[in-house]
C-alpha cells in the first residue's frame, strides 16, 4: 500500500506552510514508493478550490470532510476512516502542534508506529524510514514501522514546500461518522491573538527575551539593544513569557509561533529548547547571553557568553550606540 | 472527583542523557527525579480539589517504569496525591509511545479517573503526545499543552497556544488533559508531607495486574522500530566568552559584531 496520507492543517482561508511542506515531501516520498500522495481537509465547508490548490505542491487527490476545526479528535476519526478504506501506508503530518496529537491519536486507534519530530525521511526496499533528533539533538534515531501504517510527525520547518508544477488535484469528499468523545470538546474561541500585533518576521536584528528576563519590565532591556541596533530591528521573545503575558504572542519565535531569520539573532535570557530553536535556527548570526554555560542554546550559538544579563544587556546597548555614533 | 495524574521518573536535569549504542534505548542509569513538568500537573489538580467548585476525593499519582520510579510517586504524593499506582514489569521495557500509551491507559482504566492529568512533556523523551495516545484508548476528549483551566460543572474550560493563537476549547469530563508550565506555580512540598509520603498506600502492579497485553508492549512489540543511531551532521562550534570583566565582554561582542557588518 504505497499511498501517503497527508494533513493539512488550514485557517482563515490559507493552507499552514508546514502542511504545504508535508504536502511537498509526501509527494516526493509516495513516487519512491511508487503511489500517490493525497491530502485530508477538514473544517466547516472547506473551500473546493483551496483543496484543490494542493495539487500544486504534488497531491494527487484531495478528501474533504466535514467536521469541527481546530481540534484533534475529529481528524482521528476522518484519518482513520480513509485509511479504512485502503491503500495507505503512511500518515504525514508537518510540524506543529494538532499535527502531533493527530498522529498519536491515530497511532493509538490504529495500533501504528509513530515517529515525531521528524527531520528527514527516506525510502528504502519500498518502505520509509524517519531520522528523529533526539536528546537535545545530540543524536539521531532511525525508526522504521512493524504496523501496517506508519505515523510521521514532522518537525518544524522540517519539509520544504515546493510547487511540482502540477495542476489542481482532484478534490473527493470523505464521509465518516465522529465517535463519541470526538463530540466532547467544542471550540469557544480559536487564534486569539494576545498582545499588540507586532512583526519579527521582516526584521534584520532580532533582540529575543526569555524567562531569564526575570519580570515583564525585563524587556526593557531588549527593547534599548534592539533601538541601538536601530533600522530594522525588533524584539522576540519565548513562548515561556508569552504564556506568562509578558510580551505579546505576535513575537513569539517557534514551533506554534512565527518562524524568523534574520541577519542577527541575538537572545537573551532563553535556555534554547527545541520548540524555540526549529523557529529560528536559520538565521545568519546567532548570539546568545545565559547565565548558564550549560544551556542547550549554546550547542547551537555562533557567539555564547557566558553572564547575566542584567550586567550585560545595559552596557552592551551603551557600546553599540558608541558605535554607530562613531 | 477523581483525579488520576500521569507522572514520569526522568534523568536528573544536571545529568549528561545519552544512549545505550546497543540498544537505542535512553541510557536510564545516574540521578533520577520527577520530571518537572509533571509537578505542574499534580499542582493543577491540588488547585481543581482546593478551588471547591467540585468535590475531589482522591488524587492518584500513575507511573509506568523501573523499580526506582517508586521516588518520583514518593514526591508525587509529597506535593499532594493521596496515593499512587506504580506499573512495574520487565516485559514492558522499551516500549514506544504508542505502546506506553496502551499500558497506562490499561492501568488506568481500573482506577476509572474522572480527569487524567499529565505534564506538557517529558524531560528527557522529548514528545509531547502520550496524553493524545492515552485519551484515544480511554475513549475520552483531550486537549494537549493547556495553561489555564477552570472547571465548571461537567466540563472544563481550557485555553492553550495553538498554530494560530490561543484556543478556548471546552472539553466534558471525563477527560485527559496535558497542561503546560505556564498553568501554575507548583508549590514545595513541606518537611511533614516529605516525611509522610513513603507511608502512603503505593500499589504496584505488573502487566497481567493491569490486564496489559504482552504482545502490545516491550521493545519488540513496540510498531515504532529503532534501527540505529547517528550523530548528527558536524557544525562548528561557536565562540564562548565567559563574563568576567563586563566592560571587556561588551568591546568583544562589539567588535564580533562589527567583523561581521551587523551594527
Ligand atoms: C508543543 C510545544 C510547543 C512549544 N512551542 C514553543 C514556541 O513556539 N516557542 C518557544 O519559545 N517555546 C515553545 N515551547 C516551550 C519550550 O519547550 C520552552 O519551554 C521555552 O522555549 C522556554 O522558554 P525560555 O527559554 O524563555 O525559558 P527557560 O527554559 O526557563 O530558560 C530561561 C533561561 O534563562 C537563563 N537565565 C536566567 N536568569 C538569567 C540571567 N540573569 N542572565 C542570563 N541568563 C539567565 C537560564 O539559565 C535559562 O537558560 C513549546 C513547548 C511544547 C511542548
Amino acid at each position: 500500500m504505497p499511498n501517503i496520507l497527508v494533513y493539512a492543517l488550514h485557517y482563515d482561508g490559507a493552507i499552514n506552510k508546514n502542511s504545504l511542506g508535508a504536502v511537498s515531501e509526501g509527494a516526493r516520498l509516495a513516487e519512491e514508493l511508487g503511489g500517490e500522495a493525497h491530502a485530508i481537509m477538514l473544517g466547516e465547508g472547506v473551500a473546493e478550490d483551496l483543496a484543490a490548490s494542493l495539487g500544486r505542491y504534488g497531491a494527487k487527490k484531495v478528501l474533504v470532510a466535514e467536521g469541527p476545526e481546530g481540534l484533534a479528535q475529529p481528524l482521528v476519526d476522518a484519518m482513520a476512516k480513509a485509511i479504512g478504506d485502503g491503500g495507505y501506508g503512511y500518515a504525514l503530518f508537518g510540524g506543529g502542534l494538532l499535527g502531533f496529537e493527530i498522529g498519536a491519536g491515530l497511532a493509538a486507534r490504529l495500533g501504528a508506529g509513530v515517529a515525531m519530530e521528524v527531520t528527514n525521511v527516506r525510502a528504502e526496499g519500498g518502505k520509509l524510514i524517519a531520522e528523529r533528533p533526539i536528546l537535545g539533538d545530540s543524536a539521531i534515531s532511525e525508526i522504521a514501522y512493524r504496523s501496517p501504517v506508519g505515523i510521521i510527525i514532522g518537525r518544524l520547518n522540517a519539509f520544504e514546500a515546493r510547487e511540482s508544477g502540477a495542476g489542481s488535484a482532484q478534490v473527493e469528499q470523505l464521509s465518516f461518522e465522529l465517535s463519541e468523545h470526538a463530540t466532547r470538546a467544542t471550540m469557544i474561541t480559536r487564534g486569539e491573538q494576545r498582545g499588540a500585533d507586532v512583526d519579527i518576521e521582516g526584521a534584520d536584528v532580532l533582540v529575543a527575551g526569555g524567562r531569564g528576563l526575570g519580570k515583564p519590565e525585563g524587556f526593557k532591556l531588549c527593547e534599548e539593544l534592539a533601538q541601538a541596533f536601530g533600522g530594522n530591528s525588533a524584539v522576540a521573545a519565548t513562548r515561556a513569557v508569552v504564556d506568562a503575558g509578558w510580551y505579546p504572542y505576535a513575537a513569539q519565535i517557534g514551533q506554534t509561533g512565527k518562524t524568523v531569520s534574520p541577519k542577527l539573532y541575538l537572545a537573551a535570557g532563553i535556555s534554547g529548547a527545541i520548540q524555540h530553536k526549529v523557529g529560528m535556527q536559520s538565521s545568519e548570526n546567532i548570539v546568545a547571553i545565559n547565565k548558564d554555560a550549560n544551556a542547550p542554546i549554546f550547542e547551537f550559538s555562533d557567539l555564547g557568553i557566558v553572564g547575566d544579563l542584567n550586567k550585560i544587556l545595559p552596557k552592551l546597548t551603551e557600546a553599540v550606540k558608541a558605535k554607530k555614533a562613531s | 472527583m477523581k483525579i488520576c495524574v500521569l507522572v514520569k521518573e526522568v534523568p536528573d536535569a544536571a545529568v549528561e542523557k545519552k544512549l545505550n549504542p546497543s540498544t537505542g534505548r535512553m541510557d536510564r542509569s545516574g540521578e533520577r527525579n520527577l520530571n518537572p513538568y509533571d509537578t505542574h500537573a499534580i499542582e493543577a489538580a491540588m488547585q481543581v480539589r482546593e478551588g471547591g467548585s467540585i468535590p475531589v476525593e482522591e488524587i492518584v499519582a500513575v507511573t509506568m517504569g523501573p523499580e526506582s520510579a517508586v521516588r518520583a510517586l514518593h514526591k508525587a504524593v509529597s506535593l499532594g496525591a493521596d496515593r499512587s499506582v506504580h506499573l512495574c514489569d520487565e516485559a514492558l521495557a522499551g516500549s514506544d509511545v504508542a505502546a506506553t500509551g496502551y499500558a497506562l491507559a490499561k492501568t488506568l482504566e481500573r482506577e476509572s479517573p474522572d480527569l487524567v492529568l499529565l505534564g506538557q512533556q517529558s524531560d528527557d523523551g522529548e514528545c509531547y503526545t502520550i496524553g493524545a495516545v492515552v485519551a484515544e484508548h480511554l475513549g475520552m476528549p483531550s486537549l494537549t499543552q493547556v495553561i489555564k483551566m477552570d472547571v465548571s460543572g461537567e466540563a472544563l474550560r481550557c485555553e492553550r497556544q495553538a498554530e494560530y493563537g490561543y484556543d478556548t476549547v471546552e472539553v466534558k469530563l471525563p477527560a485527559v488533559i496535558s497542561v503546560g508550565d505556564a498553568i501554575n506555580e507548583p508549590r514545595y512540598p513541606s518537611l511533614k508531607a516529605i516525611m509522610g509520603a513513603k507511608k502512603k498506600q503505593l500499589d504496584s502492579l505488573s502487566a497481567g495486574d493491569a490486564q496489559v497485553d504482552p504482545a502490545k508492549v516491550g521493545g519488540e512489540n513496540s510498531a515504532a522500530q529503532w534501527i540505529a543511531a547517528k550523530p548528527p551532521p558536524a557544525k562548528a562550534a561557536g565562540e564562548i566568552i565567559e563574563d568576567e570583566d563586563t566592560g571587556e565582554t561588551v568591546e568583544r561582542i562589539v567588535a564580533w559584531l562589527d567583523e561581521r557588518k551587523l551594527i
